[in-house]
């Protein structure tokens, strides 16, 4: 049940010192499930999928999608290279929970990658990493070292016939790499534009061959659920979003940070409890659930509402990264609003007319706006351009663009109001 | 005249390794302009040169990836680059505050290079810091975390001596604290 989770002990991130080092990841049990599943008689390809599958882990990368179930779409393997490539690109404003993997255990990650490669059949696994996470970067190509050197990616693994490479690919600065098929063109060294689909990547991924994509944190679920079971997993947290959680949480609240919780928790005690309430004593006056996308939600939405996927599209948003940002009674949502739209502008890749205009005018307009020279028509105009952005495009850069215009305006409207002038154009 | 660059030993063995990894070539650009971004300082038109000639691919197809993405230095710029991140959590938490500090401290407005050299700064989208907001990023390396005034003039002071703050690690918070509070 939710609420446990004063009693949770962390799955992903437990409080082991030194869990980054690969011998103490191995003396707590580490790399156990992957050998039973590689060398044991109990485990074939299939089966790992079946039981990821049915564990219903959904993707902690932004969609939510079963991992599992992505897991099955890849083709039957014909003797050439099959790919797993996992996003730590990790760009979503609010967002900031792989690089803890990275950080305190990234055996965990990596186990549970060979762990999927094994079961579709992955010839070679890569780990695409921002190319800002530098440091993390250096990190995680020291733990891959050494899990080479264990003997757990390479040849013939546990003296079996397969064998696996993996390898860490950095990117330079682009949002939009976080996009899984823009993330595709980067690693195969080019500019970050995402592809049309159909094809989808299982059948054409990188360089044509399929290839599946999973977000770090999905990936590390997955030991746990080899070495526990689907019932175990399915009893953390939320019955339809199970599992633990690393959420995020920044803004204006006395302790922010990553904590690993179960899935479902109630986004008040999240705020009050576990972030230790508003600094200052200030009252709350929005939140932004799961990464600047997700569709922001006043205090007075939030009563009630858990951090799962159902609960919060009942409240009118979604779970997204678990990126969420608080924000207090003084906060200017104009200015808000006008930096998320200008973080989008910024990164769209400009590839679809709707999308790159689109994010072009809304900046302007909420610049306009937020400088005291906007007209309450201004607002409707924005509202009609977020529905010619929707649904129209080559990726959902656009829909996360329009997302937090259409919803923040609804939803403080007086706010923007308060904020144009008054009209000087006659009505006719 | 142009200046002439050229790849170390090291940095070719570097480059032939990141070539092990993939493949085909293509691949390898976004990694070795980060080599020779590393050795130059920046991937102006002749490092982009070098790059293409190194890898044997088109120079336009080099230049394309270099301008696509915001990290590779299309020019020159200071010894040290402040990437000061503005983005919401650092918008709400005194992004701008920190980044007109340094803007004043140090007489030069985002984009812009002293003229010793020494520093730039950049205001820059969400370096996935949010939680230890304000926040900065020098020269694609280090992070600062919780900025104040107070730290920055520390930070500048130690650049100024040539020493990169180090990497900060921000712990996970326990929960037995939170149940203890
Ligand atoms: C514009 C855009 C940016 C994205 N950025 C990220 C990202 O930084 N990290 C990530 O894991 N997924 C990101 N995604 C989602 C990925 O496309 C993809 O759904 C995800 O990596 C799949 O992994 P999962 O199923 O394990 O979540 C982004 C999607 C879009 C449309
Ligand atoms: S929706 Fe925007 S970011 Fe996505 S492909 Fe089109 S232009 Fe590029
Ligand atoms: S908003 Fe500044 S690091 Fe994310």
């Amino acid at each position: 049940m939710a609420s446990d989770w004063k009693s949770f002990e962390p799955i992903l991130i437990p409080d082991i010192p030194n869990l980054d080092k690969i011998d103490v990841y191995i003396k707590n049990g580490g790399y156990k499930a992957l050998e039973n599943v590689v060398k044991g008689d109990e485990w074939t390809p299939e089966s790992v999928v079946d039981e990821v599958k049915e564990a219903n882990i959904r993707g902690r990368g932004g969609a939510g999608f079963n991992a599992g179930l992505k897991w099955s779409f890849m083709p039957p393997a014909d003797g050439g290279p099959r790919y797993l490539a996992c996003n730590g690109d990790e760009s979503e404003p609010g967002t900031f929970k792989d690089r803890k993997i990275f950080e305190y255990n990234p055996h965990i990650f990596i186990e549970g990658a060979l762990i999927a490669a094994y079961a579709m059949k992955v010839t070679t696994i890569f780990v695409y990493i921002r190319g800002e996470y530098y440091s993390w970067i250096k990190m995680m190509e020291k733990a891959l070292q050494d899990a080479r050197d264990k003997g757990f990616i390479g040849k013939n693994l546990f003296g079996t016939d397969y064998s696996v490479e993996f390898e860490v690919t950095e990117g330079a600065g682009a949002y939009i790499c976080g996009e899984e098929t823009a993330m595709l063109e980067s690693l195969e060294g080019k500019r970050g534009y995402p592809r049309v689909k159909p094809p989808f990547p299982a059948q054409k991924g990188l360089w044509g061959r399929p290839t599946t994509i999973n977000n770090i944190e999905t990936l590390a679920n997955v030991p746990g659920v080899i070495n526990n079971g689907t019932a175990w997993f399915k009893n953390i947290g939320a019955e339809t979003h199970p599992g633990p959680v690393l959420y995020g949480i920044s803004g204006h609240v006395n302790r922010p940070g990553v904590y690993e919780l179960p899935s479902g928790v109630p986004v008040m005690e999240l705020i009050n409890d576990i972030a230790q309430g508003i600094r200052g004593g200030k009252k709350l006056k929005g939140l932004i659930p799961g990464g600047s996308s997700t569709p922001i939600l006043r205090a007075d939405q939030l009563e009630g509402v858990s951090m799962d996927a159902d609960s919060l599209r009942e409240a009118g948003s979604m779970m997204g990264t678990a990126g969420m940002i608080v924000m207090d009674e003084d906060t200017d949502m104009v200015d808000a609003l006008w930096r998320i739209s200008h973080f989008y502008k910024h990164e769209s890749c400009g590839q679809c007319t709707p999308c790159r205009d689109g994010t072009g005018w809304l900046e302007k307009i909420l610049l306009k706006i937020k400088n005291g020279e906007g007209e309450i028509r201004d607002l409707d105009l924005l509202l009609d351009v977020t529905t010619q952005m929707e649904g129209r495009t080559i990726c959902a850069l656009a829909d996360a663009a329009a997302w937090p215009v259409r919803h923040t305006i609804n939803r403080f409207r007086d706010e923007f109001e308060a904020r144009c002038k008054k009209s000087v154009h006659a009505v006719a | 005249m142009e200046e002439t660059y050229e790849f170390t030993k090291e940095d070719l063995k570097e480059i032939e390794a990141i070539k092990a990894k993939f493949p085909e070539v293509m691949p390898a650009t976004l990694p070795t302009l980060w080599v020779a971004q590393r050795r130059f300082g920046h991937v102006e038109p002749p490092v982009q040169r070098l790059v293409a000639e190194t890898l044997d691919l088109p120079e336009s197809h080099v230049h394309g990836v270099a301008t696509f993405y915001t990290q590779y230095y299309k020019e020159q710029k200071g010894k040290y680059v402040l990437d000061v991140c503005t983005t919401t959590s650092c918008q709400l938490c005194g992004g701008y505050k920190m980044l007109h500090y340094l803007e004043d401290k140090l007489g030069i407005k985002a984009g812009e290079t002293t003229e010793d050299g020494m520093f730039s700064i950049q205001s820059v989208e969400c370096l996935g810091a949010c939680g230890y907001a304000p926040m900065m990023q020098i020269t694609n390396d280090v992070y600062v975390n919780n900025l104040t005034e107070e730290k920055l003039d520390e930070v500048i002071d130690s650049l100024k001596e040539g020493k990169m703050p180090e990497f900060e690690s921000v712990g996970m918070p326990l929960l037995e604290n939170i149940n203890n509070k």
